[in-house]
């Protein structure tokens, strides 16, 4: 008899595209990028990207448009756009 | 102390998982897991984060993970540890749960575990209601709020969770917040070092919940420290310390108004003076009994 086990497996978007969640987007500034990844740390999401020199990119694919990285900026570097 | 540029770059919790946006469980987990690396068995209650984390076949967490009904966690957890010591792996075993599953339903099985003290990490995070099943009160649910089961405002206070397993004698107690990330990061570090039962719990806003703008999640979790309403420290083996974070905060002249936290969230609307007057007389009550604690022992 075979037995099934209930048993998920890790992926990206388990729940699907969740950028489409989104009504409005957050587009960084990179001149205005102090490069303090304080958005990354607190990205809810995962969907922030940190690279090696501590500047940051956004995975729009999945990013749910919830704002705390443009309100927590300290320098107002990231603006929320509509998207 | 670790600073915001050192948390480490590998992260364990997914994208395009299905929490509301600006949720402060997601921001919390997706830390813990950084400060725990990849060495970590997790149990997980029901609770939002059972739904977040896995709608089957999918999974955003990439550790082993076990879905345990609301009031079996720490059990589970227990039987876990047991079963990677006669495999031989020294693997931390993390529970994470809600503050339903902690402060009411899991209550029986948290303080059996406790007292046992079975070597397991038990995280508690704390969006102060029944948030997964529509917001109903808890008892971790704060003085005069609205929740979808007390309207005109909560009559109770809540429940002291951390001293009650500080005094149940276990090694480590801690308070932390999601707005606090260093903070949080090396609480978890130093827990993570330890043996015996290890209770954090961890103040995370829930944007639904809450009647909060999405974005202001992480701000009004600071707001909760600055004013006083969540005073962050850790009992280690017994001592009473206030965490940097709470220092300032103790003396009555330098919290902030507690209006400024109410003004954000929708669940305290309703409030009025007298109601805040009394807030603010348990806030006044609970800051002092903790700055008297401060760098004694307790249990």
């Amino acid at each position: 008899m075979r037995v099934l086990i209930p048993k998920s497996k890790p992926s990206k978007g388990a729940v699907g595209k969740t950028g489409l969640w989104r009504t409005s987007k957050p587009v960084v500034n990179h001149d205005k990028c102090i490069k303090c990844v304080i958005c990354w740390a607190f990205c809810p999401e995962t969907t922030i990207f940190r690279f090696q020199d501590n500047s940051v990119d956004i995975d729009y694919e999945y990013c749910k448009g919830c704002g705390v990285c443009a309100n927590e900026c300290p320098v107002n570097a990231i603006e929320m756009v509509e998207d | 102390m670790t600073s915001i540029k050192q948390l480490p770059y590998e992260e364990y919790f997914l994208a395009g998982n299905g929490s509301c946006p600006g949720c402060g469980l997601t921001i919390g987990l997706r830390n813990v897991l950084k400060a725990l690396g990849k060495e970590v068995y997790m149990v997980v209650p029901a609770s939002c984060s059972s739904v977040v984390q896995s709608p089957f076949p999918n999974s955003s967490a990439t550790v082993p993970l076990l879905n345990t009904p609301f009031a079996a966690s720490a059990a589970a957890a227990s039987g876990m540890v047991r079963a990677l010591k006669v495999m031989g792996k020294d693997s931390v075993v993390m529970v994470w749960a809600g503050d339903g599953g902690t402060f009411d339903i899991g209550l029986a099985t948290v303080s059996g575990a406790a007292e046992r003290n079975e070597d397991l990490l038990y995280i508690c995070y704390d969006n102060e209601a029944y948030m997964n099943t529509g917001g109903h009160r808890s008892s971790a649910t704060p003085l005069g709020t609205f929740t979808g089961t007390t309207p005109t405002g909560k009559k109770e206070n809540k429940k002291n969770i951390p001293l009650i397993m500080a005094a149940h004698g276990i090694p480590y107690v801690a308070t932390a917040s999601i707005a606090f990330i260093t903070d949080l990061y090396d609480k978890i570090l130093k827990a993570k070092d330890m043996k015996g039962f290890r209770y954090i719990q961890i103040f995370s806003p829930c944007t639904p919940g809450w009647l909060l703008p999405t974005e202001k999640s992480v701000e009004s979790a600071k707001l909760a420290v600055q004013t006083g309403m969540y005073p962050l420290f850790e009992i280690e083996n017994g001592i009473f310390k206030i965490s940097a974070p709470s220092k300032a905060y103790l003396k009555k002249e330098k919290r902030k108004p507690l209006t400024d936290y109410f003004k954000l969230q929708g669940r305290f609307k309703h409030l009025k003076e007298e109601d805040i007057k009394l807030i603010e007389k348990w806030v006044d009550e609970i800051s002092e009994e903790y700055a008297s604690m401060d760098g004694k022992k307790v249990v």
